[in-house]
């Protein structure tokens, strides 16, 4: 534990990409179970069902005093790193390693968990509880992708990066067959493609100003961009499953979709709510995600289809290296013969300039699409973001100005800044809040608020912070829904700050009334 | 305690502890920029405070200067002062003001732990005590300063072709640092920037072991490779330190406790090494100064009046101006 503990303690630290391979590598040498363990951690494959941040704060206050702690959380920013440093511990115990204390934990009884946690995090260095923490918590945020990650394994045993990525979702814990490929051992492992998910293809954003110039519209195709959640879809004659993004199967949370297809294909495509093929918006969809399962009525209730975009296997067929014009073919063959209501295709956008494209793009009737999709007709289907396929063009974003109105310390690489943002707007004399942004601004932008917060804090409120009210942002969304929630009656999503408006003062802000009558909320 | 206002200014006799303005008559606590100044009438303090700020500010940095030694009673009107070693930096003080039986300390900054290159802590029983809280939060635990340089030197042997500038306040932590490597008999030249030079030598006349030093040249690039190059934390992002080859860069401070602090600054190898008491050490303090009366200055102090208040001691804080939260050491 100690090795690997120090391993991300200096993965976070280093900002040089080879250094950070070569971190890596050194780590990946050991060639006992514990690198499984690692590579598991690494790639967010490893979690423990009853050891989540709320059980953490749980057991952090049996242990110290909560205001103590959260004036702590409040100035570090980090549950994992709060926790590790303020945790009481004098006696180290012996140091285990990795496996077994992962091992050990994963036996613990969920009655037993308080008590036999905490031990475990007694016994443990300031460095090694942070890591078990980020550990159980997931997500270790250490600058570290897992493609960075399959890439320093490549590079130590002379191998394509591709190859490790193409293999990857057929492998499990504790990687022997891979690792004894890695070192020329054994052949590369087996793997049953019909039965993986395969690493989806990604778009890139369009620059608008370089990128239209250089490229050929003839030779792209464009559908609408759907604001839902991307998903797989395996269908074969023992089963379906459907896999989200990240390839976690979702199979479980939408019954209806698996219940009901049929045939035998690998369909790339956007999770909707609605009937009749009409989405319905993010809000609803919203109602369907996390969760494990979905009772009748909530079935019944919010519908789901997927509005399918791509086919990557078809009877067995691999259709990856065919072109996106070839494949639409076996795609719309697939839906003519298994037809259900659960399943429609995307619809191809005819155009035949970039301009023309615009007005699909901004298409103000339809607030259901995000904008469009541009594939270039002879792309293959290839996983990860590659450049120069598929581009996507999102519509401009709704704005408003608001006023800033509190501020707290942001979380992560932002911790000791006042980055997290409220802000709102007039209900007759009184600032109502409207939403809360940590994302949007530029570095500059955030040292110049930072230090504003910090001269005019008028209030606080433990760690949130009232501000003078003098500061407007011109604030960017992507949509806005009535919610019962929130004090002001709406909810924005994806909220971010576009710019401050130095030149506006605070009266000629909008009032909640007239935002609403804006943004068509009733 | 009434005749002490939140600026630390007796008004009675118009005498100022640390004035960040020119002022008739200044207390100094210690040489550090955020509490010495140019141009007061009359300046109060240990010897080694006032050569230090003769040397950062020049000879006629203030117009008379009464040097005090540690003990040594001084009277003005009905108020006695006496300063008491702070453990801070070379010459800091803690200020004990005595006043019909009341008995006041303001700590200046104070760090209770060991250090060769100071006179260490001594504490003051008292009535009042004026705190400092720069590391007034329980996620402060100083690790050992020895196994912090241990870190430093193991870099040092496992990467030969790098070099190593440490950030280190010019005052005090370099030399301080300097000293913890020759204690755990690190015996090469230590490396300086050119802002540190005169300080470095003051120490040295002053006996502090800090071992053989030299400022930086603009010697062969690959000269520095495998040295120790201390410089003020300021130099680290600056092109200065981009003349040296594949630079590790270090920075001893307390704040280097918090890893995302480190990253956000671009510290490769931080060395938790403080001139500031932990919040333990805070603790003991104000226990063990059997103090009634507990006053917080600059730092975190909101945990720290919340843990007097639970004690049922009288606490509140006290927000000095010109002192931000997190710049200074």
């Amino acid at each position: 534990m100690k090795k690997f503990s120090s391993l991300l303690h200096n993965l976070i630290l280093t900002p040089s990409r080879n250094t950070k391979i070569k971190l890596l590598q050194d780590y990946f040498k050991i060639l006992d179970i514990n690198r499984a363990y690692a590579l598991a951690i690494l790639s967010d494959q490893l979690s423990f069902q009853f050891i989540k941040a709320s059980k953490l704060r749980e057991l952090v206050y049996e242990q110290v005093d909560q205001h103590l702690f959260d004036y702590s959380y409040d100035y570090v920013g980090d549950l994992a790193e709060t926790i590790s440093l303020i945790w009481p511990t004098n006696k180290e115990g012996k140091s285990k390693n990795l496996s077994t204390l992962i091992e050990n934990i994963k036996k613990i009884k969920k009655s037993e968990i308080n008590r036999e946690f905490s031990k475990v995090l007694s016994e443990l260095s300031n460095n090694e509880r942070w890591t078990l923490i980020k550990i159980c918590t997931g997500g270790l945020r250490i600058g570290v992708s897992e493609r960075l990650v399959k890439t320093a394994l490549a590079d130590l045993y002379n191998k394509s990066v591709n190859e490790i990525e193409e293999i990857w979702h057929g492998l499990e814990f504790p990687y022997e067959n891979l690792f004894q490929w890695l070192r020329d051992e054994k052949s590369k492992p087996k793997i049953d493609f019909k039965k993986l998910f395969h690493p989806m293809m990604l778009a890139n954003p369009i620059d608008e100003e370089k990128d239209f110039k250089r490229l050929n519209a003839s030779e792209f195709q464009a559908e609408y961009k759907w604001d839902g959640i991307r998903v797989q879809l395996m269908v074969s004659s023992k089963s379906v499953s459907l896999y989200s993004r990240t390839g976690d199967n979702i199979s479980s949370a939408f019954p209806e979709i698996v219940e009901n297809t049929k045939g035998d294909a690998v369909i790339d495509g956007e999770l909707l709510v609605g009937r009749n093929f009409k989405p319905s918006g993010f809000n609803d969809l919203q109602q369907r995600l996390n969760r494990k399962k979905a009772s009748k009525d909530l079935q019944e209730k919010f519908p789901v289809f997927i509005r399918a975009y791509d086919i990557l296997f078809y009877k067995g067929k691999d259709l990856r290296k065919l072109f996106l014009y070839e494949r639409r073919k076996y795609l719309e063959k697939f839906q003519k013969e298994n037809k259900t209501n659960h399943i429609d295709l995307s619809l191809i956008i005819k155009f035949k300039t970039w301009k023309e494209l615009t007005k699909y793009k901004n298409n103000l009737h339809d607030d259901l699409n995000e904008g469009v999709m541009i594939k270039l007709k002879n792309s293959e289907y290839l996983p990860g973001r590659k450049k120069g396929y598929w581009y996507k063009w999102k519509k401009n974003p709704k704005l408003v100005d608001a006023i800033l109105m509190y501020a707290q310390r942001g979380h992560g690489k932002r911790s000791s800044y006042y980055s997290d943002f409220t802000f709102g707007v007039w209900k007759e004399n009184e600032l109502v809040p409207i939403g809360k942004a940590y994302s949007g601004y530029t570095d500059k932008e955030l040292l110049i608020l930072d230090k504003f917060i910090r001269n005019n804090t008028t209030n606080k409120f433990g760690p949130v912070r009232e501000v003078k009210k003098e500061i407007i942002l011109e604030v960017a969304f992507d949509d806005v829904f009535p919610s019962t929630r929130h004090k002001s009656g709406v909810a924005m999503r994806f909220p971010r700050i576009h710019r401050i408006r130095w030149d506006k003062p605070t009266n000629e802000v909008l009032s909640i009334e007239e935002f609403k009558k804006e943004f068509k909320i009733s | 305690m009434d005749f002490i206002n939140h600026q630390l200014f007796i008004k009675d006799i118009n005498v100022h502890i640390d004035p960040i303005f020119p002022k008739k008559t200044a207390i100094i606590t210690h040489g550090h920029a955020d509490h010495t100044r140019f141009g007061h009438d009359h300046v109060i303090a240990t010897r080694q405070t006032i050569d230090i700020m003769k040397i950062r500010y020049g000879d006629k940095c203030a117009k008379k200067f009464t040097p005090l030694k540690y003990g040594q009673k001084y009277s003005i009107k009905n108020y006695d002062f006496t300063l008491y070693p702070a453990g801070h930096i070379l010459g800091s003080a803690q200020v004990l003001i005595e006043k019909n039986n009341h008995r006041l300390v303001i700590t200046g900054d104070y760090k209770v732990g060991k250090d060769e290159t100071c006179k260490n802590f001594k504490l003051v029983k008292c009535d009042t005590l004026i705190t400092e809280a720069t590391f007034g939060l329980p996620i402060f635990q100083h690790p050992d300063p020895k196994d912090e340089i241990q870190k430093l030197i193991q870099s040092v042997k496992i990467n030969k072709h790098n070099c190593h500038i440490v950030g280190a306040y010019a005052l005090g932590k370099a030399q301080r640092v300097m000293n913890l490597l020759r204690q755990q008999n690190y015996n090469e030249t230590i490396y300086i920037h050119g802002s540190l030079e005169k300080l470095c030598g003051y120490y040295s006349k002053e006996k502090i072991n800090i071992g053989k030093f030299e400022k930086v040249s603009s010697k062969d690039k690959n000269f520095y490779e495998g040295k120790i190059i201390i410089a003020p934390p300021s130099a680290l992002k600056d092109r200065w330190s981009r003349r040296f080859p594949n630079p590790i860069i270090c920075m001893a401070s307390g704040w280097m406790t918090v890893k995302q602090r480190a990253k956000q600054q671009g510290i490769e190898l931080p060395l938790v090494i403080s001139d500031h008491s932990d919040w333990n050490e805070l603790l003991d303090t104000i226990k063990q100064s059997k103090a009634k009366n507990i006053l917080i200055t600059h730092g975190q102090e909101d945990a720290l009046v919340y843990y007097c208040k639970k004690q049922n001691l009288v606490s509140k804080p006290l927000s000095i101006q010109g002192r931000s939260d997190e710049e200074i050491e």
